[in-house]
Order: structure tokens, then sequence, then C-alpha cells
């Protein structure tokens, strides 16, 4: 099947935000967490449509907001593989 | 966290080749006997000493050690033809089917192979779907493209005889073949030959396990039993040797072949006794034997019962009663289980006076082990009890037997939940049971029909730390789960409750000082009410003294009608004097006004005090009131006969009345039905539209009979009086006890099973009328007609198949969630990790709070803080701050930068 057009993909209601986290801050994350290798990180498939969508690469780390029943709106980190 | 030390990166599994059974055999074993008459293990035998010691006395050959210091060792059995080993059966029928019959090559064209070879070459590592696809390939061919041989069809036989074109395979022909392949084709069909050559699944050389792997039991008749392992053992022997002396003495070749057949099937099941198509090897009794794969395998097997489980020391079981004296954080344990559960206690220099007098008595509570500082155990015994107090000093450890005061953990199975195991204290007492505070069922789950609880002591100071701060009762009073009461009273509790704070209720002063004693205070407080010139002390001035000096709190009752709907709070704007008295309020520690109930009591009024006075706090609201309550309740006297479902003739023929009206109702319907006048509702058909009119009309039917009922008796009808507290019951009950017990339905719809287009033979055919479905006018008081009886049975088995159905789903599903989740870990940055490090959660539960700690739906109870604030700014007296810490419970939890 075709991929489908990023912008259909992302606009959709029930895909959150999703965007590239840049090296500095990817830097700061791991600190904030203590955590020594981004694979301690959750995973996303490089396969994902919105990966895709947003031209991801393997190794990036997206940081995704998305809406919360608990907190209003909760932040979420996942390492691209 | 720091990542973890030690990672295990694969486990690998091979096959064992004849030369490493030998090297790692001490003995070769040829007889199939055991013992000699003397009772002393024969060389060469099964029970061969180089193979390790079971019997006291005798030292090892191979190793010199005796039973406790032998590990034990391999031997071997040399077979005279080779069998296959069951477990690989399918890899060898494969390996037949993909190879060569001549050469022993892949059947796949030499180009072909080459693509193959290239991705294993390549860094590419080979995967199961790619080898998958290898044997299919080469499956589909039937000449060999490297030696141009003609390939036959290979069969199976279950479990293992394979067949050529027609012709029985034997074994060695099929090792010979299995030779034959090459490394390399081996390593495309994902086979690592270096590990597992396959002709090593034909078995040339048997491996004999040590003795204590088949430990031979003596019986009290000085007979010796064997092991079922070493009962197929001795078969394999005798077989083998029979085998061997028909081939030595030159017998046809048919005799030779069964013989080889039997010896297949004996090392077959010895491997595993419950193979498909052969029958199970028997002990002489006709019991299956429990060969090797029996020993691993299911609930039973090595893995689930004995490394997945283990059992304990320091633990106690037996059956459970009731005792409402007891404190809610204590459990009865019977005098005969503290006599054999001990406590380990160091001696110190402090409590070593205490220790001695343990240990010189003879009797209850006396000590029963002392261990030195070097370690060494002691049993106290009446020869050395005077050596032992002579010797006794600080750093050494005292066993003593259980006492009061003990810490201990309590245990119901199923363990479904954390509160499935609570800490409780020890309180020793005469019986046979262990008695348990009826408020604290609850979390267990427990009742008093005869289940059984399981009892620990735990044995070390930090172990009974935690089980004291962590586990106890009074900390299990929040569920985890929703943050509100678990552990509270019910019942008779309440119906107490609700009798004694009654509007009306008070006692003089002989009944109010034993109400006021049984509750453990002493102090009468000043009467608050006259009667006849008698002093007279309310309900509601008594429940107040158990209440927290302090405590503020206004809410409505379980009675409170509903602000919309109040004639009172209209005309005076306020819910203070509800003339119901469904207006609770509490000041300073006195309930001002209204009646304590099922709310009350298992709601915001434990949750209150249990937030703002802590779990003691809570555990001692519970302990006071629920003996009041028993106590009150007592006095009052309360019982619920078959009187009070009774009502009047009068109501009986309203009752009636209403039933009928609903039956015309119901029998125009169907007429209109019948008609074809019947107007479909949106999204169904027009029969469904009917039946939920019926449904509806005589689900009304029920409750206007019910409210009928209800409307003609006494106030004070007992089952009414339970409804109201909230103790146990509702109007529904009490309408099908008195009034009508209403349509029975399966599967949510009326009764429509049974003969053809009827329920039962009383009925005509396609009538769907009130009756022929199902609706059973009588009440349970007067009792139901045949026919409504069987209906009701009806409606009732499925009640029970339902509930059995459910639990079985819903305990498979909790044990998968449960293996999926159970090391994933809060930790203390609130993320959630599992136990690699790796991060599930940024914030558990995305805000971070704990449901314990919430406040309902609230993670922090604003309202209630501010207005418990302002109430102490005004009574703060000038110049002197006061910091209560009552705060602290309710306010954690939320996380909000």
């Amino acid at each position: 099947m075709a991929d489908l057009d990023p912008e259909v993909i992302l606009s959709h209601e029930y895909v959150p935000k999703h965007e590239i986290l840049k090296d500095k801050d990817v830097e700061k994350l791991l600190e904030q967490y203590k955590i020594e290798s981004k694979m301690q990180l959750p995973k996303i498939l490089s396969s994902d449509p919105v990966v895709k969508a947003i031209k991801a690469k393997k190794g990036d780390v997206l940081k995704i907001t998305r809406k919360s029943m608990t907190a209003g709106e909760a932040v979420y980190y996942r390492v691209v593989i | 966290m720091a990542g973890v030390e030690k990672k295990i990166g694969g486990i690998e599994f091979g096959l064992m080749s004849p030369e490493m059974i030998r090297k790692l055999s001490q003995v070769r074993v040829v007889t199939p006997d055991t013992y000699d008459e003397d009772g002393y293990p024969i060389e060469g035998g099964l029970m061969d000493l180089h193979m390790g010691v079971i019997d006291p006395g005798l030292r090892c050959k191979t190793c010199g050690g005796n039973i406790a210091t032998c590990p034990g060792h391999f031997g071997h059995i040399e077979l005279v033809r080779p069998v296959i080993h069951v477990a690989y059966v399918k890899m060898i029928y494969m390996l037949l089917k993909v190879t060569c019959s001549k050469c022993g090559r892949l059947l796949i064209p030499p180009e072909e192979l080459e693509e193959y070879k290239k991705i294993i070459t390549g860094e590419k590592e080979l995967d199961e779907d790619t080898a998958l696809e290898i044997i299919e390939r080469a499956k589909k061919v039937h000449t060999c493209p490297h030696c141009n041989a003609k390939q036959e069809e290979i069969t199976l036989v279950k479990p293992t005889t394979f067949y050529e074109g027609g012709k029985r395979l034997f074994p060695t022909e099929i090792r010979r073949r299995l030779e034959r392949i090459p490394d390399e084709d081996l390593r495309l069909l994902g086979i690592n030959p270096e590990k597992a050559r396959p002709e090593w699944a034909i078995l040339t050389v048997l491996p004999v396990p040590p003795v204590q792997t088949r430990p031979s039991i003596t019986l009290e008749t000085g007979e010796r039993s064997e092991d079922d392992l070493t009962h197929k053992l001795v078969d394999i022997l005798r077989i083998n040797q029979r085998l061997r002396d028909n081939i030595a003495a030159g017998a046809p070749q048919l005799i030779i072949e069964d013989l080889w057949d039997l010896l297949q099937y004996h090392v077959t099941t010895y491997f595993n006794n419950e193979v498909s198509g052969i029958p199970p090897a028997r002990h002489r009794s006709g019991r299956p034997l429990k060969t090797l794969a029996q020993r691993l395998k299911g609930k039973e097997g090595r893995f689930r019962y004995n490394l997945s489980g283990k059992r304990v020391n320091f633990s106690a079981r037996t059956v459970i009663s009731p005792d409402p004296y007891l404190d809610i954080n204590e459990v009865g344990v019977p005098q005969d289980v503290a006599k054999i559960l001990t406590v380990p206690e160091k001696v110190t220099e402090w409590n070593i006076d205490k220790m001695k007098e343990f240990i010189t008595n003879k009797e209850y509570p006396r000590a029963v082990y002392v261990i030195r500082p070097d370690g060494r155990r002691k049993m106290v015994t009446e020869n050395n009890r005077e050596a032992i107090l002579e010797e006794l000093a600080p750093g050494y450890t005292v066993e003593r037997q259980l006492m009061d005061g003990d810490i201990v953990m309590f245990n119901r199975q199923p363990s479904l939940h954390r509160i499935s195991m609570i800490g409780h204290i020890a309180k020793v007492l005469p019986g046979k049971t262990f008695r348990l505070h009826p408020n604290v069922c609850k979390p267990y789950n427990a009742d008093f029909d005869g289940d059984e609880m399981n009892l620990h002591v735990p044995q070390t100071e930090e172990s009974q730390a935690e089980v004291l701060h962590l586990m106890l009762v009074q900390k299990q009073i929040i569920s985890p789960r929703y943050g509100g009461p678990i552990i509270y009273q019910d019942q008779d509790y309440i119906t107490g409750a609700y009798l004694m704070t009654h509007k009306d209720t008070a006692f003089p002063k002989y009944i109010t000082t034993k109400i006021l004693a049984k509750a453990g205070i002493y102090k009468l407080p000043k009467p608050d009410k006259k009667v006849n010139g008698k002093p007279m002390w309310s309900g509601k001035l008594i429940f107040s003294q158990a209440l927290p000096k302090k405590l503020n709190l206004e809410y409505p009752s379980r009675i409170c009608v509903g602000k919309d709907n109040c004639e009172y709070f209209k005309k005076n704007g306020t819910c203070r004097g509800c003339p119901l008295d469904a207006w609770v309020r509490i000041e300073n520690g006195e309930l001002k006004e209204g009646v304590i109930d099922k709310i009350s009591l298992q709601g915001i009024l434990l949750d209150t005090i249990f937030r703002e006075y802590g779990s003691e706090g809570a555990a001692d609201f519970l302990n006071k009131t629920g003996k009041m309550f028993l106590e009150a309740l007592m006095h009052k006297g309360f019982t619920a006969s078959l009187d009070d479902t009774d009502i009047p003739e009068e109501a009986k023929k309203k009752v009636k009345e209403v039933l009928d009206k609903a039956t015309e109702e119901v029998n125009k319907l169907i007429e209109k039905y019948r008609a074809g006048e019947l107007e479909r509702m949106p999204g169904k058909t027009v029969e469904d539209t009917l039946e939920d009119m019926i449904m509806a009309i005589l689900g009304k039917a029920r409750d206007d009979a019910g409210k009928i009922a209800a409307q003609y008796v006494n106030p004070d009808n007992q089952y009414l009086v339970m409804t109201r507290a909230g103790s146990r019951g509702n109007m529904l009950n009490f309408t099908q006890m008195s009034a009508t017990v209403g349509q029975q339905a399966v599967r949510g719809k009326r009764i429509l099973r049974g003969y053809k287009s009827k329920t039962l033979p009383h009925f005509k055919e396609g009538d769907i009328g009130v009756q022929a479905r199902g609706f059973v006018y009588s009440s349970f008081r007067d009792g139901m007609s045949p026919i409504e009886y069987f209906f009701h049975a009806m409606g009732g088995r499925e009640g029970l198949v339902d509930k059995g159905i459910r639990t079985a789903k819903s305990g498979y599903m909790q044990r998968r969630l449960i293996n999926a989740l159970q090391d994933f870990v809060v930790q203390p940055d609130l993320s959630v990790r599992d136990a690699t490090g790796t991060i599930v959660q940024f914030k558990y539960g995305e805000d971070g709070a704990d449901p314990m700690k919430c406040h309902g739906d609230d993670a922090v109870a604003l309202r209630r803080m501010l207005l418990i604030e302002q109430k102490e700014y005004e009574e703060l007296p000038e110049d002197e701050s006061e910091e209560e810490g009552v705060l602290e419970e309710g306010s954690e939890g939320g996380d909000y930068e």
C-alpha cells in the first residue's frame, strides 16, 4: 500500500503531535532521567506512518504531546528504531 | 538506575554427541540389576557407586564423597542398535525430506544455493522465515540437482517409524544419511552443526542420570522400591541385552527387528511417557510411569511446582472464625499454633532477664532454641536448661514461642491483590481457629463458612518493621485502587449506628456506661436529655465520644432526598436543622445533627478521619464505634422476621390491581402487534419493539407494586430500616418478598425457550403473553405456582452459570496482566521502568498521582484544606502558631509545576 499523504496523517484527530528532538534536548532528556543509552527510551518503528510523515531517521528521539485523561496533556518520548 | 550489572546475552541449546556422552560418563552400565542380596550396589548396575551414593555409610567411587557431599555423576549405556530420540523426530523427518538420499546434499539447484549462501556469508543472519523458505523450496524437488538421483517419498508413521516409498527405513540407515549432510547445507536450515550434528539425534549411546536423580525408597518392611526412571532404564538394559544375544546367535532378521522396535519403544517412553500413538509404559499396579518429560511438565512439574512456587517455614493454616471483640489490627491465634511458631529475639543487656525467663519456663511461653553468636543452634531441653542459662549473654539469639503483640502476616487465597496479605498483631487465644475481625473480611473476600487462611511469622527485625509500617491492617483502610475505604463497618454495624444515632434514641445511665465501656471510654459525658425527670444520654452524644476532638464536617446522609426535591431546603435555603435528620453536622468532634448511616461509615466520615487523623485515628474510630454500634444494637434488639414481609389485605388488593392492569396493557399491545398496527422503533424490528415495550410495562408494574407494599408497612419495618441505613438489601428485595417477584429473564430477555413456539406444555403455541413468558405474579412470601417456580429456576440458573464463567475468564486475564506487568516499578522520579531500566511511562499515570492518596477524583483536596486552614486560623491564640500535621496525608500525591 502506498503511504498516505503526510498532511492527512498529521492532521488526523487521533494522531498526537510528534516532533523530532534536537541533539541538545536529547542530551538534556537523558540527563534528566539518568539514562545511559537512548535504547532505554520507549521505541517506535521507523516504519511507523507518523515517523515517515515527519521524515524522522533511525536514532532520532521524538517528543510526543498527547491529550491525557489524568493530566490534561502528557509528554512522551520515543526513539526511532 | 545505573544499569544492570550482568545480562544474559543468550541461551544455547544443542545436542550431545556420543563422544561427549561417553566422556561425561563415569561408568558403563551393563547389568539391568540394582542391588545384590546384601543390599550393596552391583558393579556395572544401575545403582553403581560410580554414579553417586544415596545410602548412608557408603562412599562414591568417583569423588569419594558421601550422601551429603557427592553431587552425583552420569553413567552411560551402549545401545546395540541405534534408536531415534522422540523429541527430534520432526527435525529428522524434515532433514530426510530436504536432502538427497544418495549424496546428502540439500535438494536445491546449485545456482539457487549460491544465492542463499550469500545471505548467510554476508553480514545478515539467517532468520526463521528464510530457513522455512529454503525448506519449502527443497521439498518440491524430486530429483537431486547434484547427483541426479531420484528421490523417493519419505513418510513418517508416528511416533518413530520412517518409510521410503513403502520400504522401512531403519535408524542405522537414517543415521548414515544424516551423517552425509554437509555442514554448510545444515547452516542454511538453521542448524548449527558444531552444536548439533543431526546424526546425534539418533542415539547410539544413552546417558544414565546420577542415582541422586532417581533415588530408591526403602519401605518400612525393608523392601526397596525403585524410582520410575530406574525401572525404565532396567527395561532398556534388558532389551538391549536380549538384542545383543539374538544378534550374536544369528537369529532371524524378523526377530531382531521386533526387539529393535521394543528397544525403541522403551527409549521413547523413557524420555516421554505421553507420546501419542503408543501406549504409555505402566507400573505393575497399572499406574503410568513418570518419566523425564513428566517430571518437568505442567502444574505439578518441576517448573511450576518447585521453581515458581516454594513451601515455607514459620507458617500456619487453619479455619477462620469471627471475633468482633478483637482490635481490627489483631488476629486471634490458637494456643496450639502459638506453641509451634517461633520468633527469634536477640539478647541484649536490657532484655536478658526476660530472655532468661523464657528459657526457665517449662510451659508456654518458653524458648525453643538458643542460637550462639557463632551460629550454632541449640534446642532447650530439660538437661541443658541450666547450662544455657549460665551461658546466655548479649549477642545470643533466643527463639521463643509466638506471643501477644508479635507481628504476623495473614493471607487468604486467591491472592488477587496486595491486600490479600495484610499485617496483623497476634493475639493468642484458646480454641482451634484463627480469629478475624469481621470488618477486615472485605479485602480478603473472606467469610466464615469454612474458609481457611494462612499465617506467616516474619523472622527478622527488618521484615517485622516492614510489615508493621507498610502492611498493618490500619494502613490498608484506604484502597490503593480508588482511594476510598476498603476496610469499613457494614451490615449489623450500620444498623446499629443508624438505630443508635437516630433522632430520638436516648439511653439511661446504666446502658450508656455499658456502651461507652465496651468502646474503652471511661469518662461519662454530661447527659443531654431528660425523660420523666431522669437524665438520659442521646445516641449522638455517645457516638461523639469516639470522634476525633477537632473534627469538623458537614454532608448529606443516605436518606437525604437531594436539594432539588427538598421542601425544607427550598423554604429555608439551608440544610441545617433538617426535619428528616438527613443532614450530618459534626462540629469540634460532636455530632450535632444527622443520622449516621452507610454514607458516613463507608465513605466521607471514615475517609476524612483517615486523611486528617491518620491510620491510627481511623483504626481508633473503627474500634471504638464498632463496639458501640454492636452494643447499642443488642440493647435495641433487631430481628427481621417473616411477619415483616407481611402486607395488609388492602395492599395486596392494590398490588393485584397494578399487576392486572399491566397484564391488560400488555395484552392490548400484543393485539395491536398481531393486527400489524404496532409502530417500529428506530433501529429495531417490530418484534423487538414489542418485547421492549412489554419489558418496560412489566418492570414498571413491579416497581409500582413495591412502592405500594412499602407504603402499607410500618415505617419501622426491619427490612426497610436495613434498606434505609444501607446495611443490607434494597427495595427490589423487599418488593420480591412481599409484593411480586416480577419478570424472569434469561440472557436479558423474557423466557422464550423450551418447546416449539412455547415455553411449557401448558401454553398454546405462539402464546407470547405475560404468564407464558415467565412473569411471576406471586411474592416469595406467598410462594410461587409450579410454572412460576420453573421460570424462576431458569433465571436463577443463568446467574450461577454466568458467575462460574466470569471468574474463570477474569482469573486468566488477570494472570496474564500480572505476568506482563510484574516488574514495572514507579521510581523516585515518578517514572515507571522495567527491570532493565527501560522507561515505560515518563510519569506514572501521566500525572504522577497516587490513587491511594488522591481525594476521590481530585489529586488534592483543596477545598477541604482551605476550610481547615481557616478554622485553625480562627482558633489560633495570638502569637502562638501551632503546626498541626494533619494535612500531610491529604495533600501529598499531586505534583503540579
